[in-house]
């Protein structure tokens, strides 16, 4: 395995270790609040894993670079024509992963290559219901704290085989 | 920009490590809003700027002050450790090194030709352009109209979020009138 | 934190720059990155910030609990109404196309009060249309929530330790 294709896998690597990092504050530690912590630890690598394998070498944000007016609302039916006729000296982009290059009313365009959008998408909805259980979680260990008095789980389960 | 990515991701797994051993639950919490911050940096510069904002705004700030809320109902200090975790590290360990040997097939940082760029989505951001008559952002698009069963099933979840966690700890003692929901037994 | 007067002061004047940003970032998430869900949780920040340095009381007055209730589930109901008014309108649900030529959208064209030429219609159409709504509802509901658990998280009494535990 060369210089090269380690630092191509460096970011799995560390996106890894992050995983296990978390795994092990789950695992090992007892006091409740901290496995919450370390199961965010866990969530929030995972949301890395999928980003960094949706990035593309030289390319940009997914958001097109503007093109065309977008004030007219036509028909759906002309759109397109409409639009290839009224807009004619403006340069519409096609976009892609590869390299086309594309001249519209003589201009000569660069090419424009897009990072993927899909994990992106898929990662916005994870996030948003990772705070929502952690706030449940955490909602439960104050009541937890309330019952029993302690949130270490040790204790706890103590306190349960006692009683 | 390569020395950045090699510094945010160590930086990142220096910030793992640390609240790992960390025992004041306080700071604890600060170090994973700075672990949330990093990640953003580290989403911004991977070219997804939505999810960079998301992760910062949520991960940075609304978990931040939730768990110091909880911090300010609990307690502040984690008991010490008393035996050496082993089964745990050895648990861990194991799962890493099963792990780093399936990232051996895994396509390389930024190639691409990779799977994933070929085979369900190379249209997205193609198709996005006539679909949308002009709507530049195509994770908005894709997030709101091309998949946007799923983003109704999601704002489910944060509504339910909501309402379970106003059913754990709604009533306080001290405000008689306001809580109008019936004690549980 | 009231009694802090640079904390004070500071806050008064960042608070309106924070609500005006979260709903920049609503309505432009199409033009750039941002959406429901980031303005949702940038409201609700400006709201917890001004509880954190004015007090509970003071932040239940401008942002009441009733009111943030019925929110929560107004966000759900606007998201989901897009969907029947789509099926309405003839499509299947969630169908934005079928909201191109509503009678709605087209009932300025008919106004005559406007001088010079009219345009056909200046409300969002189709896709636009739908997408607007559409993070309208989730940046609504976003934003009752979280204000809605602070205010269940900070307006708890901290109970006294009855059992031996860590002493914060």
């Amino acid at each position: 395995m060369t210089v090269q294709e380690a630092f191509g896998l460096y970011n799995y690597w560390i996106v890894i270790f992050l995983m296990m990092t978390g795994f092990y504050i789950v695992i090992a530690r007892e006091n409740l609040i901290k496995t919450i912590i370390g199961l965010n630890i866990f969530q929030t690598s995972v949301f890395l894993l999928y980003i960094t394998m949706g990035k593309v070498h030289d390319g940009t944000a997914p958001i097109l670079r503007p093109g065309e007016s977008p004030e007219h609302h036509s028909s759906s039916a002309g759109a397109e024509t409409e639009h290839a006729a009224a807009e004619a000296t403006h340069i519409i982009q096609p976009v892609g992963f590869d390299e086309d290059v594309i001249e519209a009313a003589g201009h000569a365009l660069e090419p424009t290559i897009y990072s993927n959008p899909l994990p992106s998408v898929l990662m916005l909805t994870a996030i948003v219901v990772g705070i929502a259980t952690t706030a449940l979680a955490l909602a439960l260990i104050v009541r937890i704290r309330e019952d029993y008095g302690t949130i270490e789980e040790n204790e706890i389960l103590e306190l349960d085989r006692n009683s | 920009m390569i020395i950045i990515d090699i510094a945010i991701l160590a930086l990142l797994a220096a910030t793992a490590v640390t609240v790992a051993r960390i025992q004041n639950l306080w700071a604890a919490v600060m170090f994973t809003g700075i672990y949330s911050f990093l990640g953003a940096s580290w989403m911004l510069i991977l070219d997804a700027p939505d999810v960079a904002f998301t992760e910062a705004a949520v991960g940075a700030g609304i978990a931040t002050v939730l768990m110091l809320g909880t911090l300010a109902l609990t307690g502040l200090k984690e008991k010490p450790i008393t035996k050496f975790p082993l089964g745990s590290l050895l648990v861990v360990t194991i799962t890493g090194i099963t792990l780093v040997y399936g990232t051996l097939d895994m396509p390389r940082f930024g190639d691409p030709n990779a799977p994933i760029h070929l085979h369900p989505s190379p249209t997205f951001v193609e198709k996005s352009q006539p679909d949308m008559h002009g709507l530049p952002n195509v994770v908005t698009a894709v997030l709101a109209s091309y998949r946007g069963y799923d983003t109704l099933g999601e704002t489910a979840v944060i509504f339910t979020a909501g309402i379970a966690v106003l059913l754990i700890l709604r009533k306080d003692a001290k405000e008689p009138g306001e809580s109008s929901g019936e004690e549980p037994s | 934190m009231i009694s802090f007067p640079i904390i004070r002061v500071v806050t008064k004047i960042l608070i309106p720059y924070i609500l005006l940003f979260a709903m920049y970032v609503q309505f432009h998430g199409d033009f750039g990155p941002g959406g429901g869900f980031q303005a949702g949780v940038i409201f609700a920040a400006a709201i917890i910030l001004y509880a954190l340095v004015f007090g509970l009381q003071a932040a239940k007055r401008v942002a009441p609990p009733w009111a943030v209730e019925k929110l929560i589930a107004l966000g759900v109901v606007v998201y989901a109404g897009t969907g029947i008014a789509c099926m309405l309108c003839g499509g299947n649900f969630l169908d934005y196309n079928a909201l191109d030529h509503h009678w709605l959208t087209e009932l300025p064209a008919y106004i005559d009060f406007l001088p010079g030429e009219k345009p056909h219609h200046f409300l969002p159409t189709g896709q636009h249309l739908g997408i607007f709504l559409v993070e309208l509802g989730v940046g609504i509901t976003v934003t009752a929530v979280m204000t809605m658990i602070f205010y269940a998280f900070a307006g708890r009494e901290r109970l006294a330790n009855t059992t031996k535990g860590p002493l914060g």
